[in-house]
């Protein structure tokens, strides 16, 4: 057992952190919210210099060969940054259904686009009344010709808005809720069947609702049964927010313990107040318990045991679920008025967190998956 | 980074697991399952086994029976213990009073104390809380006056666990009342048998007896008995309490207990269905996993870290594993409560006097699922408190 990065890591984590607390303090943050994409052009072509565009592809693709430690490194960075861009639905989320379901000839198009910048992702898979369930799928694939025809309504597709593939989950066959019979279909945004309105999310970044009118769809993988790859490639995205949530906290934690040796009322800190120290003391707890499950999503979110890997990785969103609530709501709380304002940077991590529990599954979702599993031990 | 054992960590933990499964005898093994009260005998012959086999005081010096482990196989050791209901060796023979010994003691006094100790030819008891004296360990009374060649120990010592089996007691003293609260001090040995020595037993709400009040009426023992230097017991409590850092989340006794309480769910019905079919009772059971799977991991992540950490000076995250770990070995008392229903209820004194329902009434694994759950309670007040460890926290995150 062996908790330390390697060398390479360590750059890895060096560059990333350096940049982020260099480059994406809160005030640059701010000016990025105002570009017209909602998010900063300048530092995707950072990103696609710096190598994390391509972290998660192979070298023969020019990526970078990472695995999933190297993407929860990226990932806890940005969540201390609140960082904006799409990278975990172009990188984390399209790539993963690239890397796992495309074709060679597929990877070989759209992988070195996205390694330079040039090309950004989207996975539209919620529907009305899916909620989080990834089997339920209403909106159709018919075949037509070499490719297919796709129709329906999809939501809250993250960054959405700037794709220019849409990653679509589409049944070719079967009743909606049925696990065989989905399909994933890439269609270009710009297809004439695509409409798409974007607008901001709670937290600050873009999502789109997507209709498909008779859009033309390239099947990724086996059109038939992409279930289980859209499955795993979620789960790789919940080890990547475990992470992300992992640096807000933290970093809402620093913030708070700080304002509490610095605020005085009553002549003293607040922090020499024993009712508050305690409600620190248990972010604290509530971090490190969220970070010790952040390692075991990263770690399992690589397992190739489907059954073994969902429930590990249930569990990990169930603890950041409910640390990142509690921790959020406290450091608001401890801080006081001042954390209720826009101009104060708690309430933005606040805000991600609470969006973080409500993405691939609630807190309350993944305890009932867990529930129906053989229990953990 | 690779969070998966090695494959020599493997075999070491199936090394332990089959000697800890087939020399330790599975009648007393099955009682620590099962949350039961150890007899003394049993206790002993448990820790003669492990003595016997260097499997005692492995925190211990080399040079007096422990092993030079890393901290991954200390972890795996207890882990693998607790999982199979292995008793863990007397803790105020080896981790308490036999680590600050081989720490603070003369020479003499570790070869006259430390073997016994390590076979449990001596048992122990702990001579610190007082009835003023309890979070505010420092202000204790019970003093000791020199006089020629001797102590000479009055005051009373209270929450004495098990003074009842002991043949010795380490005592706290205030050898020096003007000096500031903690500096006057002192770590002193005194034989149970010394006249003035009088043990009161403590009845706790399970109704058993765990705890004792130990009386000092002009107790006199000799002034060897004294470890450390003089006046500065307070540096051997500290090093004491803060040398049991990681088993004292206790992860393997509660995985085994949930596992346990998995498998007596498919035996209760409630509406003629299996409890553990019933939704919110593997919620519930799946809450406390996920708890404790985190929980787990944090204990691994200190392990890792504690080559990064001088000796004395502990991550604060180390004070987590109590806070977190006693929660969740209350919350598996609660679920078999939950489990048993209306078994919890018949309170039928055992010979060891405690309200275990060992004349049968319902199935033989309600029997101690009412006391434990009261008995359980102490977790999160003993060791310093829930309530302290935040405080230390509190100190190393705030520094106030």
């Amino acid at each position: 057992m062996d908790f330390d990065f390697s060398e390479d890591q360590r750059l890895l984590k060096d560059s990333v952190d350096r940049l982020i607390a260099d480059r994406y303090t809160f005030e640059h943050r701010r000016n990025f919210m105002k570009e017209p994409t909602g998010w900063s052009a300048e530092m995707w072509a950072q990103y696609a210099e710096l190598g994390l565009l391509g972290l998660p592809f192979s070298e023969d693709l020019g990526g970078f060969g990472g695995g999933q430690i190297e993407t929860a490194q990226v990932m806890e960075a940005f969540g201390r940054g609140l960082v904006l861009e799409p990278y975990l639905a172009t990188v984390v989320i399209g790539g993963g259904l690239l890397r796992h379901a495309g074709s060679e000839e597929q990877q070989a198009e759209l992988v070195p686009q996205i390694i330079a910048g040039d090309l950004k992702l989207a996975l539209a898979h919620i529907e009305r009344h899916s909620r989080w369930n990834l089997n339920d799928v209403a909106v159709t694939a018919g075949k037509d010709g070499s490719g297919y025809v796709i129709n329906g309504e999809k939501s809250v597709v993250i960054h959405g808005d700037c794709a220019g593939q849409l990653l679509v989950t589409a049944r070719t066959a079967g009743a909606q809720r049925d696990h065989g019979g989905i399909g994933l279909f890439m269609v270009d945004a710009a297809d004439p069947g695509v409409s798409r309105k974007g607008y901001p999310t709670q937290d600050g970044l873009r999502a789109a609702e997507i209709s498909f009118a008779n859009a033309h769809g390239v099947a990724i993988g086996d059109p038939g049964n992409a279930l289980p790859v859209v499955e795993r490639v979620i789960d790789e995205a919940i080890a990547a927010v475990c992470s992300e949530a992992v640096g807000g906290m933290a970093e809402m934690l620093a913030i708070t313990v700080d304002y509490m040796k610095q605020r005085k009322q009553f002549g003293r800190a607040i922090g020499e107040f024993q009712v508050l120290q305690h409600r620190a003391v248990d972010m604290f707890a509530n971090l490190e318990q969220a970070k010790s499950m952040a390692m075991y999503a990263t770690m399992m979110a690589a397992s190739d045991d489907a059954a073994e890997r969902r429930q590990a990785l249930s569990a990990a969103k169930v603890q950041v679920g409910k640390s990142g609530k509690s921790i959020g709501e406290e450091a608001v709380q401890l801080h006081g008025g001042i954390a209720m304002t826009m101009e104060y940077k708690v309430g933005h991590y606040f805000k991600r967190m609470t969006m973080i529990e409500q993405m691939f599954g609630s807190t309350d979702h993944h305890l009932a998956a867990l529930a129906d599993g053989n229990g953990l031990f | 980074m690779d969070l998966s054992f090695t494959p020599e960590e493997v075999a070491f933990r199936q090394e332990l697991r089959t000697f800890f499964t087939t020399a330790i005898p599975q009648s007393i093994r099955t009682k620590v399952l099962e949350g039961q009260h150890l007899t003394k005998d049993e206790i002993i012959a448990a820790q003669r086994i492990l003595n016997a086999n260097g499997l005692a005081v492995v925190n211990w010096p080399v040079a007096w029976g422990g092993k030079d482990w890393t901290p991954v196989q200390v972890y795996i050791y207890q882990d693998e213990m607790q999982l199979n209901g292995v008793p863990s060796p007397l803790a105020f023979n080896t981790s308490m009073v036999g680590p600050v010994i081989a720490q603070f003691g003369t020479d003499e006094q570790k070869k006259r104390y430390l073997p016994a100790a390590a076979n449990l030819d001596v048992w122990w008891c702990q001579g610190f809380s007082e009835p003023g004296a309890g979070s505010d360990l420092a202000s204790l009374r019970t003093k000791a006056e020199r006089v020629g060649d001797t102590w000479v120990i009055n005051g009373q010592k209270t929450w004495t666990t098990l003074a009842q089996h002991a043949d010795w007691i380490f005592v706290l003293c205030r050898t020096d009342p003007a000096a500031k609260k903690q500096e006057g001090i002192s770590f002193i040995l005194a034989d149970m048998k010394t006249p003035g020595i009088t043990v009161r037993p403590i009845q706790t709400i399970d109704g058993g007896h765990e705890v004792n009040e130990v009386f000092f009426d002009n107790v006199v023992v000799p002034a060897e008995n004294l470890v450390g230097e003089l006046h500065k017991g307070w540096d051997c409590a500290k090093f004491l309490l803060g040398n049991e850092r990681t088993g004292i989340a206790r992860v393997g006794t509660s995985k085994a207990r949930l596992k346990r309480i998995r498998e007596l769910a498919a035996l209760e019905f409630d509406g003629g269905e299996a409890l553990i079919h019933d939704r919110k009772f593997r919620e519930k059971l799946a809450a406390c996993e996920v708890e404790l799977k985190a929980l787990e991991m944090t204990q691994l992540r200190i392990v890792a870290d504690e080559k990064n950490h001088a000796k004395g000076k502990p991550n604060p995250a180390s004070s987590i594993l109590k806070l977190k770990g006693s929660v969740i070995q209350q919350t598996t008392t609660e679920l078999m409560m939950e489990l048993v229903g209306p078994y919890v209820m018949p309170f039928a004194a055992s010979d060891e006097g405690d309200g275990r329902n060992e004349a049968g009434y319902g199935p033989d694994y309600a029997a101690g699922t009412g006391p434990t759950y009261f008995n359980w309670r102490k977790i999160s007040i003993y060791g310093g408190s829930n309530e302290i460890q935040r405080n230390i926290v509190a100190k190393a995150i705030l520094g106030f």
